[in-house]
């Protein structure tokens, strides 16, 4: 008995040192050869069991096959051990300095002009109140632009919106571009059967040129038909859009009677705000009054131009220049930057493609 | 227009303060732009100098002990006015007084050692004139201790209103009161004007061979008048509003301009030969007016001559030569009534804007030609004496009042307020207007200084302005009983979305100019004369643009010129194909300059960007057709675009044979050098207007989806092919082989070397392959890359690459 478990203990002992002292997962394969393989030291002390007799088999067999237990157990051990180090060490040579600095993604560095975002901004504000969008051409006529909105041949206020005109035809007739979006009133009119409501964002020219005014510009419209629109609507339409783009609580707005010749009455709008923080406007508070809009009922020949019997339908109408909202909104002091196209002025101000104006969350949320 | 509080009260009595003014007159229509109300002046007091002695260490200075009138002990002031002198009454200002002529805020400070507590003014001081020789000396009765401002009626306001052209009503102090007395301010005096009497025939006859051009003349000759300089109290009205006194007939003129509405011009008669004859000027003719220069005049243009010549160009000024002066004795007082569009454009051709043009341009009251001489007559008798003739009026064929059918009930149609009707009528008559009837519908006559209503909407107007806008309460609008149907057409959603589209790109949009220079126009296809404006603002913004890329590509080179020479741009707006409603084109165009790629520009650690090129143009163009809704695996691209690209390095993009939905390129260098750019540059241009619009389908269910459930497989082939085979035609040829089984072909290689042969290349493809209804065998393989070799070799002539 004796004599068997020295071989066993002496083997056990040099097993488990191979084990240990194996380095790498493929000098702890050759200890597993060596001992469990086919002609391993285990494996051949295994093979002996056969030919003892029971007595023997009895006393030696359990002793062997602890052994081999152990060995096993040791081997797996070491071998999940020399594994993690081997993974270990692979990772440490694989790290890399994070903190270089990765390419933007194109969604961030595309920008949408401020023109665009407020239009977007107008639409889903009238949207909610169940306008439409209408759109006319740039190229106006004469009649579109001016007979039809009831200025009158040689009236002082065709001089006030400072034409560009195109060279006359052989019907000596000349086109122009068009000075305001109003032309779309007609357009709309002359297409569609009331009730009409519509806004008509468009770029819009006049011969003027500063940090104010730019030759080009836009502007957007407002059109309501319908038997019942009156003064009182027009106010609440423009008040629950102002409080919307300006994305204020309450503002307070002036309406003072003025004179446009396609509305009668006419009004132009003034709206409270704090000027006295420099580069910003606020609007809802202050004791300033600025200029916002123009807006009336549409005058009775315009609506007869359009087709319209005004003694069955009337309505109001509003315009205002979307170049200028914008400015006042997110503080663009130069109107003439809006058309340069400068990256670092489309990036300072403009809007990030998925910024989609909605009122889920706030205009400009 | 401008006017003083105190003008404004010769016609409305009031107890109504400045403010309350001021908001009625904003809130009826009249806006304010502007009030001085001198407070500036309003510190200055009037105080005496007791005792003047020589300051101890200053020749030129004098130190006086002042009495300001307070009642308190004297002050010590240090002065250098020569004219400082015990005695003497003048403007005082104390210290934290600020003296507007000086820029300075005074405080108490020592002159030469000498304590000083404020300051005796001069006029330049108090910016009342740029006398500055010494400072003002009052008379003995100047009340000492009261304001300087008052005592001098500089204490009066100044209000500046901007008029709309619609009223020319309100171009008179006293139209204003009148709004203003009838919106209840006040009650309107000082109308009535006290006919002369006359001494004979004015014996200067008027012929007016222009009876278009002048519907009525009005004139009155007063002899023997002595023309010095106004009252003062007129001078100051006229300082105030910003006109410079001349003398009594001219300060008339203007002051019954202002007053009333009514200009007027005045001739010296003795200078006037003969009769005054009212025609369309002749051409060549020249007049020299009052401001000093020669004006050409045209036969578009009304004069008023006599046997000399042009006396006066009508309606807007009178002429040098027969104006009157100091040693006017005999003036002929002219109260005409001018056309308002011949006036208007005769005007803005000589580029003269007067007093008088302004009201004639609009229309002044034709029922107060005669008055306006009356009155006039008047106050030259007053100011000047002598002794007038009777009024001789020519042309003049009376006032044919209009009358408007006004029903009432449309002030609450259309405003939404129900005024009621005594309210609505009190209104109307204080305003001038005669209402007549009892029923719902008046007959309302118009006032002849309102040739603005014409009809019932006026009317509505007038009664809203002044029974007041704040009064009408808003009312929401009657709400859309359904959720919004579509609120943007196709082409508005398209227009959107393409935006957002290619700035997710990482392209920045760009809003540039629809006019641009004519030869960049000519470069793009432009530049035909029915695009070209007549008076463009700027030679370089003359022709409507054809195509958005010009516009682009040089705003992309001035962002290069600022050392930002990478830049991604686009625009999706209009173009110009014709002067048509129907021929504007709804572009997205887009540029790419250096290496602005997709992924960026520029170096970096991971991997430089190279120069941008035809495939990025290419790949834009496709994003923005795709965001438009165009089933873009249905594409056919050619190769070669539009003259402006490089012929070799651009493409056209369609959809079907004929629907062109865009180009994009690298472009031509004569392109490049015309813009005066340099590259790498590449641009697109997608027509979003030529998408077609979706077929309508009854549901918005999507085709239903069919997963294999066998491995997809992927499979290599290289051919060799002709240079000049497209890989499109290769990757059409691969994919029509087994329709139902090749899912997808994409092209990984393009090789050319030598070991081809001349004038060959190497296509390599990975056919994608996805079983439908059975895991394929080895010999389907075969047998379907026998099948691609096959196909491809038929349509390219290609053959495997061995």
């Amino acid at each position: 008995m004796n004599d068997a478990t020295t071989g066993v203990d002496t083997l056990e002992s040099s097993l488990l040192a191979d084990i240990a002292a194996a380095a790498d997962e493929q000098a702890i394969e050759a200890v597993r050869v060596a001992a469990l393989g086919k002609k391993g030291s285990i494996s051949e002390m295994l093979k002996t069991l056969g030919a003892m007799t029971a007595e023997e088999r009895q006393l030696k067999g359990p002793a062997i096959n602890g052994l081999k237990n152990r060995v096993t157990e040791a081997l797996t051990a070491r071998k999940a051990e020399l594994k993690d180090v081997a993974i270990a060490m692979r990772l440490a040579a694989e790290k890399v300095d994070v903190t270089l600095p990765v390419r933007q993604s194109p969604a961030e560095r595309g920008r949408i002009h401020p023109i665009s975002q407020v239009i977007d901004e107008i639409a889903a504000i009238f949207g909610d109140l169940g306008f439409a969008i209408a759109e006319g051409p740039d190229i106006e006529t004469d009649y579109y632009n001016f007979t039809a909105l009831n200025f009158p041949e040689g009236h002082p206020a065709r001089e006030m919106h400072d034409t560009f005109f195109f060279q006359p035809d052989e019907k000596g007739e000349r086109k122009l571009l068009r000075t305001h979006t109003s032309p779309v009133q007609i357009r709309t009119m002359e297409k569609q059967k009331p009730p009409i409501r519509i806004v008509i964002p468009g770029k819009t020219y006049r011969q003027d040129s500063d940090a104010t005014h730019s030759p080009m510009f836009h502007q957007v419209e407002g059109l309501v038909i319908d038997k019942t629109a009156n003064v009182a609507n027009m106010k609440w339409v423009l008040e629950e859009f102002c409080k919307a783009f300006f994305e204020v609580p309450s503002v307070k707005m002036r309406f003072r009677p003025s004179f446009f010749p396609f509305t009668e009455p006419s009004l132009e709008v003034d709206i409270q705000c704090d000027r006295s923080r420099p580069g910003e406007v606020r609007f809802g508070e202050g004791s300033d009054w600025m200029e916002i809009l123009g807006c009336g009922m549409v005058h009775p020949n315009v609506l007869k131009a359009g087709g319209l019997d005004p003694d069955e339908y009337q309505g109001f109408a509003w315009g205002m220049g979307i170049d200028r909202i914008a400015m006042l909104k997110y503080g663009m002091p130069d109107l003439r930057a809006f058309f340069d196209a400068d990256v670092r002025w489309l990036s300072h101000y403009g809007f990030r493609p998925l910024d989609m104006p909605t009122l889920f969350g706030g205009l400009s949320a | 227009m401008k006017f003083t509080l105190s003008w404004l009260k010769d016609h409305l009595e009031t107890e109504a303060t400045l403010d309350e003014i001021v908001e009625r007159l904003t809130s009826i229509g009249l806006e304010v732009e502007h009030v001085d109300d001198k407070s500036s002046l309003k510190p200055f007091v009037i105080a005496r100098v007791l005792t003047a002695v020589q300051h101890p260490d200053a020749d030129r200075l004098r130190v006086l002990t002042v009495d300001t009138g307070d009642g308190k002990p004297p002050v010590q002031v240090v002065c250098g006015a020569p004219n400082a002198r015990a005695g003497l009454i003048g403007a005082f200002a104390a210290p934290g007084t600020y003296v507007p002529g000086i820029d300075v805020t005074l405080t108490v400070g020592k002159i030469r050692g000498v304590e000083s507590h404020g300051m005796m003014c001069s006029e330049r001081e108090l910016e009342l004139s740029d006398e500055h020789n010494g400072i003002i000396d009052l008379p003995e009765d100047a009340p000492v201790g009261t304001s300087f401002a008052a005592y001098a009626h500089l204490d009066d306001p100044v209000i500046e209103i901007n008029l709309t052209p619609n009223r020319p009503d309100a171009t008179s102090v006293y139209g204003i009161a009148r709004d203003l007395a009838a919106s209840g301010l006040g009650r309107l005096v000082g109308g009535a004007i006290m006919p002369h009497v006359g001494n004979g025939m004015c014996p200067v006859k008027v012929t007016i061979e222009a009876p278009e051009l002048c519907p009525g003349f009005a004139l009155n000759l007063v002899k023997g008048v002595k023309n010095g300089p106004s009252p003062k109290w007129l001078q100051q009205r006229l300082i105030a509003i910003g006109l410079r006194p001349i003398s009594a007939l001219v300060d008339i003129t203007n002051y019954v301009t202002f007053d009333r509405g009514r200009p007027l011009h005045v001739f010296d008669a003795k200078k006037v030969a003969g009769n005054l004859v009212v025609r369309r000027a002749r051409d060549g003719e020249k007049v020299l007016a009052l401001d000093g220069r020669e004006y050409a005049l045209t036969p578009d243009m009304c004069v008023i001559a006599d046997d000399n010549g042009v006396e006066s160009i009508a309606g807007i000024m009178g002429g040098e030569h027969s104006g009157c002066d100091e040693n006017t004795t005999d003036v002929l007082i002219e109260s005409a009534l001018w056309d308002p569009i011949t006036t208007a454009r005769t005007g803005r051709t000589l580029g003269i804007i007067t007093d008088a043009r302004y009201r004639f341009e609009r229309g002044v009251d034709p029922e107060f030609m005669v008055p306006g001489v009356e009155l006039a007559t008047r106050l030259v008798l007053d100011f000047c004496g002598g002794t007038p003739t009777e009024i001789e009026v020519a042309g003049y064929a009376g006032h044919q009042p209009k009358i408007v059918s006004f029903p009432l009930s449309d002030i609450k149609r259309l405003t939404g307020i129900e005024v009621p009707r005594a309210e609505s009528l009190g209104i109307l008559s204080r305003l001038g207007f005669t209402p007549d009837g009892s029923g719902d519908v008046v007959n309302v006559t118009v006032p002849s200084w309102r040739p603005d209503v014409d009809g019932k909407a006026d009317l509505v107007e007038e009664v809203m302005r002044i029974h007041g806008v704040d009064n009408i309460a808003p009312q929401p609008l009657g709400a859309h009983d359904a959720v919004n149907a579509k609120i943007l057409t196709t082409l508005q959603v398209r227009t959107r979305t393409a935006k957002r589209a290619l700035a997710v790109r990482g392209m920045m949009e760009a809003v540039t100019w629809s006019f641009i220079p004519a030869r960049h126009a000519e470069l793009f296809g432009g530049g035909q004369t029915a695009l070209k404006l007549a008076n463009p603002i700027a030679a370089d913004m003359s022709d409507m643009r054809p195509s958005l890329l010009p516009g682009l590509i040089t705003a992309a080179q001035r962002n290069a010129d600022r050392g930002i020479g990478d830049v991604a741009l686009f625009e999706v707006s209009g173009t110009y194909e014709g002067d048509g409603a129907d021929q504007q084109r709804r572009v997205a165009a887009g540029v790419r300059r250096g290496t602005a790629k997709l992924d960026g520009s520029g170096r970096n650690w991971a991997g430089n960007s190279g120069p941008v090129g035809v495939f990025d143009a290419k790949a834009d163009a496709i994003a923005a057709l795709e965001a438009c809704g165009v089933p873009v695996d249905r594409l056919q691209i050619e190769p070669g675009g539009p003259a402006w690209y490089h012929p070799g390095r651009s493409g056209t993009i369609k959809l079907g044979p004929k629907t062109v939905l865009g180009t994009f390129g690298e472009f031509h260098p004569k392109t490049m050098e015309g813009l005066d750019v340099s590259g790498p540059l590449c641009g697109f241009e997608v027509f979003v207007d030529a998408v077609p619009e979706p077929k309508a389908k009854p549901t918005k269910t999507k085709p239903k989806l069919e997963l294999s459930a066998f491995q997809a497989v992927k499979r290599d082939f290289a051919f060799v092919v002709d240079k000049a085979v497209e890989a499109g035609t290769l990757v059409r040829a691969a994919l029509a082989a087994d329709k139902k089984l090749i899912s997808g072909v994409s092209v990984f290689d393009i090789f050319e070397g030598a070991s081809l042969g001349e004038g060959k290349k190497s296509i390599a493809i990975e056919v994608s392959i996805q079983p439908v209804e059975k895991t394929l065998t080895d010999e389907d393989f075969e047998a379907l890359g026998k099948r691609i070799v096959e196909n491809v070799g038929k349509q390219t002539g290609g053959v495997l690459r061995g």
